[in-house]
């Protein structure tokens, strides 16, 4: 039981197929990994690689063909409503101001709305927010949307959030501020996170660990833990051991330089 | 709370402005219009039995007005309940085609089968059946508006997005909830686009119903004044009828800006406009 505890989250030969206009086409073959409590896990793999069905299983939209997900020690458990989840878009809801989209979590599941609403008011300076609460979605610019539905994700207190390429949409640079943001946020809360994304350095300025994927059918080709300093603003692009864990995630991924 | 934004807001007077803009051609065409139209009756000295000119159809229709009052009050009221009804009913099926495919498939071939037949062949057998009281013009405003409320509703309904639903699963959301939050809100957009043009046809479903065998109502006084060539107290029915639909029509849009604050926000951020009239082409708006 304590060994699972260390690991909040532990997949064990998950394999997932779909039916594609009747061709049998296999999304996920035999993935198997963990995500220790607290630590940051990046997925990466080229587009089309099913690591967003495999976010769509631990989060309990899709099941497994085969295989089995330990959430917390328990084996198979219900997931929906347990597991923290932002898609590539912001999916927030055009009808309801920022404040009312934010406290989404805490109204689908019933808590203490007037408890909630004080601790968002408190959290919008950390997400950028403040002054905006009471703003429409469709008045925001592309990163305060993006930000504002990770604070949806946030408020809904799961020790375990799936980030699925949250920033892919933005710009370059308000993708890099966004990454800093991102790991403010993150200190603060220290969730167990699995992160999926395409971008080498985004991955590597991030991430504990990576699970390198192959094209589909989606495989874990590598598993990397990252010895790099914990202090995520210390990571320099130019030290030699980023260099030679940048070259070792390009060769797997076969886009390797020169 | 804190207050609205005020930036995404225009001033008073900008908003008078813009109101002015939007409704001042249509004024001043209706106006050129009519005035063309009195001179015209004057100068080749139209008999009113043929075209009444328009000051005298305002003086006719003033005399009138104990006679139009109470005709106008029956009309009004079978269309408001006539109108309540199809609302009832349009939104009812339009979740009940939503909800179950089994209906869908059963109902929607119907439903537009119950268009293409003429109300004027209708009507007729509704005096028939329910006999001369107000019910006949009630349920002909019913069929005639309906339709596009039926039509919206399913298919606001059913144009939820599927990611947006997903997401909610994902925090253990229920159906209710799911309803609540996302395909109710989202549909209604296109739920009020069909109310607005039911609405529209309401008054008209009204003096149809009125038109084969009613005591009261606008349509029995045009029936009237034409048979006994009061050519002015037609026009000025017809009037009445045009003003009763444009209020309804407007109740509608108020009640729609009301309930969709978020829709109409959302082209109202900063609005970034030149200082020179630009010489590229203006974009359609």
């Amino acid at each position: 039981m304590n060994a699972t505890n260390d690991y909040p989250v532990i997949l064990e030969h998950m394999s997932k197929a779909f039916r594609v206009d009747g061709r049998l086409v296999s999304a996920l073959e035999d993935v198997s990994l963990q995500a220790r409590a607290q630590e940051f896990v990046t997925l990466i793999g080229p587009s089309g690689c099913g690591k967003s069905t495999l976010l769509n299983i631990i989060c309990g939209l899709l099941e497994p063909d085969e295989g089995t997900i330990i959430l917390h020690g328990e084996r198979n458990a219900p997931r929906l409503g347990r597991v923290g989840y932002m898609p590539q878009r912001d999916l927030l809801l055009p009808w309801k101001r920022v404040l009312d989209n934010i406290l989404l979590g805490p109204q689908i599941m019933g808590r203490d709305l007037a408890e909630a609403r004080r601790e968002a008011l408190d959290l919008l300076p950390l997400f950028g927010l403040e002054g905006f609460e009471n703003h429409y979605p469709a008045t925001l610019s592309g990163g305060m949307r993006q930000r504002a539905a990770l604070m949806r994700t946030f408020m809904c207190h799961h020790d375990i959030v799936l980030l699925d390429e949250p920033f892919g949409a933005l710009d370059a640079l308000t993708r890099r501020t966004m990454r800093r943001w991102l790991l403010d946020v993150w200190a603060r809360f220290r969730q167990t996170i699995l992160f999926v994304t395409h971008d080498v350095e985004e991955a590597l300025f991030l991430s504990d660990r990576i699970y390198v994927f192959s094209p589909r059918p989606g495989r874990i080709i590598l598993e990397m833990a990252l010895d790099l300093p914990a202090d995520r603003r210390e990571r320099q692009a130019a030290a030699p051991e980023f260099v030679a864990y940048r070259q070792r995630l390009l060769q797997a991924l076969g886009l390797e330089e020169g | 709370m804190a207050e609205f934004p005020v930036a995404a807001r225009p001033s008073w007077r900008r908003r008078g402005r813009l109101a002015l803009a939007q409704y001042l051609p249509a004024a001043a065409l209706v106006l050129t219009l009519l005035v063309l139209w009195e001179l015209a009756t004057h100068l080749w000295k139209i008999q009113p039995w043929l075209l009444p000119a328009p000051s005298a159809i305002w003086k006719a229709g003033l005399a009138a007005k104990g006679l139009l009052g109470p005709h106008t009050w029956q009309t009004a009221q079978e269309t408001l309940w006539g109108f309540l009804l199809a609302l009832g009913v349009g939104l009812g099926l339009g979740l009940l085609i939503e909800f179950s495919p089994l209906v869908r498939y059963a109902l929607y071939p119907l439903l537009v089968v119950s268009q293409t037949i003429p109300i004027i062949a209708i009507a007729p057998l509704l005096v028939i059946w329910l006999g001369y009281g107000i019910w006949p013009k009630i349920i002909v405003v019913g069929l005639v508006c309906f339709f596009p409320i039926v039509v919206n509703t399913a298919d606001g309904l059913r144009s939820a997005d599927p990611e947006l639903i997903a997401l909610l699963r994902t925090m253990g959301a229920s159906e209710g909830q799911i309803f609540r939050l996302v395909r109710w809100p989202g549909a209604l957009p296109m739920i009020f686009s069909g109310i607005k043009i039911a609405i529209t046809y309401s008054v008209v479903g009204a003096i149809l119903g009125e038109w084969v065998g009613a005591s009261r109502g606008l349509g029995v006084f045009m029936l009237r004044a034409t048979n006994s060539f009061r050519t002015d107290w037609v026009f000025a029915s017809i009037a009445i009828t045009a003003i009763l639909s444009v209020c309804l029509f407007g109740l509608v849009s108020l009640a729609e800006r009301l309930a969709l604050r978020w829709y109409y926000a959302a082209g109202r951020g900063e609005r970034w406009e030149e200082l020179k009239p630009s010489r590229l082409p203006k974009a359609t708006r």
